[in-house]
């Protein structure tokens, strides 16, 4: 359980974080979105008090994170920015870690082995390529065994057998009911692995919602709607409220009403249908419409440029 | 079955707490892991054993055809301790290293949220490179002077282990060369940057005495005794010169140590990571 009131992060005059209230749940993983520089890995930062608020506060699992006598069991994380001595191999980067805590060398082996570093553990890590130094963090984060789990852009540089391996990962930590947070700023990844969304851009809170709810609202119930007698679903349809959109001869595009509202006209007035289909906007889509104004590094148009 | 499916049936945890006996241990394993800790280490020992050798070599070769006034110059403990002025270099390069190689590898991030209280890790840090310091540094300053003074002892000009002061000073150069490592790791501390803190600790110590020279004499023979060089160098000295006595000094000098990390510690906490 991860609880921000009013989290506020300046750096000079730059405001990194603004003013960010949100809890994260056990039992699902929560997907923390936002377009780079949107204050996320600040908020990472915050919460494991590598850097002070300047305003508001956060707690983990009902304290500061400082106040905890067992930090690493509390949250494992892993940060964006490489956290580990180039000139140390992985087996005593972990071991270090791990004993600041008691924990014991065969579990540090056991995490050498899950992550899959077992063949490259005693090279430096300084010679490791960016999806090894991933898995090396990620081993760290779960090394005492945390409630709550932290992961900044986990899958950056990752190859898809290591991608695949992470969503699971993150799936199986929140079914045992532990607190699963991960940040990224690929949309489609969080389509697939969260549960929850705390959406921001330029530090503030967009959304805070679920994924399902998300895609739902976004997309503005846009439904596809096949039939011969367009002409008079159409006549049925049409209010103020409810626009209708002839894309070709026989094919409707409805917005403002639900597949199951156009559905239940259409069979009140025996007007057949051949498909009635509720269009989503991708995760993608549907981010990019609510950060538009939020994004901090807009790339012009040529028309603009010209 | 996926490789994930096992994070939960690892073997289990037992819920331990952050000690400062366990960042002691933590951070010896940090130190004896890195290649810089062998580079440095090993450089000072070599320095401090074969310089000392070369120099008794030197001297006592030489010795016969020495002017009288270079006799008279001629210390059998002084030169045996000459190599004390590279170790210190290597000692206090690598007192800097230990914790601005955290900085800039990003390391640090990694140690401080293992332990999110930060003073444990600067405390351990001290007493881990100390402890390695006193284990290594007086052995060798004890080895360099039985070479040195059986180099010597051909030609008659040594000195005994038992001759007042030799004692004090053979251990003292084990004993101030781990302060001087001590001083390196508070100013990496305050200065956070390899380059800034290497840069730090030589103007303080090697820079700092000769720019005394822009002071009239008798305000640079007043002041240069206290300067940080001098004041640990008195422990060495054995012909007094314009030094503090050799325990005052000492204790100066760790005083000087002492107030590096006492600011390192005020800032480690306050500071942003």
């Amino acid at each position: 359980m991860i609880e921000a009131q009013g989290l506020t992060k300046d750096y000079g005059k730059k405001r990194a974080v603004d003013g960010l209230t949100f809890t994260v749940k056990p039992g699902v993983v929560t997907g923390f979105l936002g377009p780079n520089g949107s204050g996320k890995s600040t908020t990472m930062r915050l919460i494991l008090e590598l850097d002070a608020p300047s305003a508001g506060d956060v707690t983990v699992n009902g304290r500061h994170y400082r106040d905890h006598p067992a930090p690493l069991h509390e949250v494992g994380a892993l940060l964006e920015a490489r956290s580990v001595h180039t000139g140390r191999n992985a087996y005593n980067h972990l071991l270090a870690l791990a004993q600041t805590h008691g924990i014991s060398r065969k579990r540090v082996e056991e995490l050498v082995d899950l992550v899959g570093l077992r063949d490259v553990a005693k090279k430096r890590a300084g010679q490791f390529s960016l999806g090894m130094g991933q898995r090396l963090g990620i081993a760290a984060a779960l090394l005492g065994d945390p409630q709550t789990v932290m992961l900044d852009e986990p899958v950056n540089g990752l190859d898809p057998e290591g991608i695949h391996w992470i969503r699971h990962l993150l799936k199986d930590l929140a079914s045992e009911g532990r607190t699963v947070f991960v940040s990224s700023h690929l949309m489609s990844e969080m389509a697939l692995t969260a549960d929850h969304l705390i959406v921001v851009g330029r530090g503030r809170l967009i959304a805070d919602t679920t994924t399902q709810e998300f895609l739902e609202q976004a997309s503005g119930n846009v439904v596809r709607v096949r039939t011969p007698q367009a002409d008079a679903l159409r006549g049925h349809l049409v209010t103020p409220d409810v626009t209708v959109v002839a894309v070709e001869p026989g094919l409707l595009e409805v917005h403002g009403l639900t597949a199951q509202q156009i559905g239940e006209t259409a069979a009140r007035h025996s007007i057949v249908l051949h498909e009635l289909t509720p269009q989503q906007v991708s995760l993608e889509e549907a981010f990019m419409d609510l950060t538009r104004d939020d994004i901090e590094f807009k790339a012009g148009t040529i028309d603009e440029a010209a | 079955m996926s490789a994930a499916t096992h994070a939960t049936h690892l073997s289990p945890v037992p819920r331990g707490r952050v000690t400062q006996a366990r960042v002691v241990l933590s951070e010896w394993t940090k130190l004896r892991s890195v290649r810089s800790t062998f580079y440095s280490l090993g450089t000072a020992v070599a320095a401090t054993i074969g310089i000392a050798a070369l120099a008794c070599a030197i001297a006592a070769h030489h010795y016969a055809q020495m002017s009288p006034r270079d006799r008279a110059d001629f210390h059998p403990l002084e030169v045996n301790l000459a190599g004390v002025q590279l170790a210190q270099l290597a000692i206090g390069v690598l007192g800097v290293l230990v914790i601005t190689a955290e900085y800039s590898t990003g390391m640090i991030r990694a140690s401080f949220t293992a332990v999110p209280k930060r003073l444990p890790v600067l405390w351990a840090k001290a007493i881990i490179y100390a402890l390695t310091l006193l284990g290594l540094m007086i052995p060798s300053a004890l080895l360099a002077f039985l070479v040195g003074q059986s180099l010597l002892s051909r030609h008659h000009i040594n000195i005994a282990f038992s001759h007042a002061g030799v004692a004090r000073a053979v251990v003292g150069a084990g004993l101030y060369l781990t302060v001087v490592g001590l001083f390196g790791l508070g100013l990496g501390a305050i200065v956070r940057n390899t380059a800034g803190g290497i840069a730090s600790f030589a103007a303080i110590m090697f820079v700092l005495p000769p720019l005394m020279n822009i002071l009239p004499t008798s305000w640079n023979n007043a002041a240069s005794p206290y300067l940080p060089l001098a004041a640990g160098e008195s422990i060495l000295s054995i012909t007094g010169g314009n030094h503090l006595s050799p325990w005052a000094g000492f204790a100066l000098f760790c005083g000087y140590a002492a107030a590096s990390l006492a600011v390192a510690a005020v800032l480690l906490v306050r500071r942003d990571t």
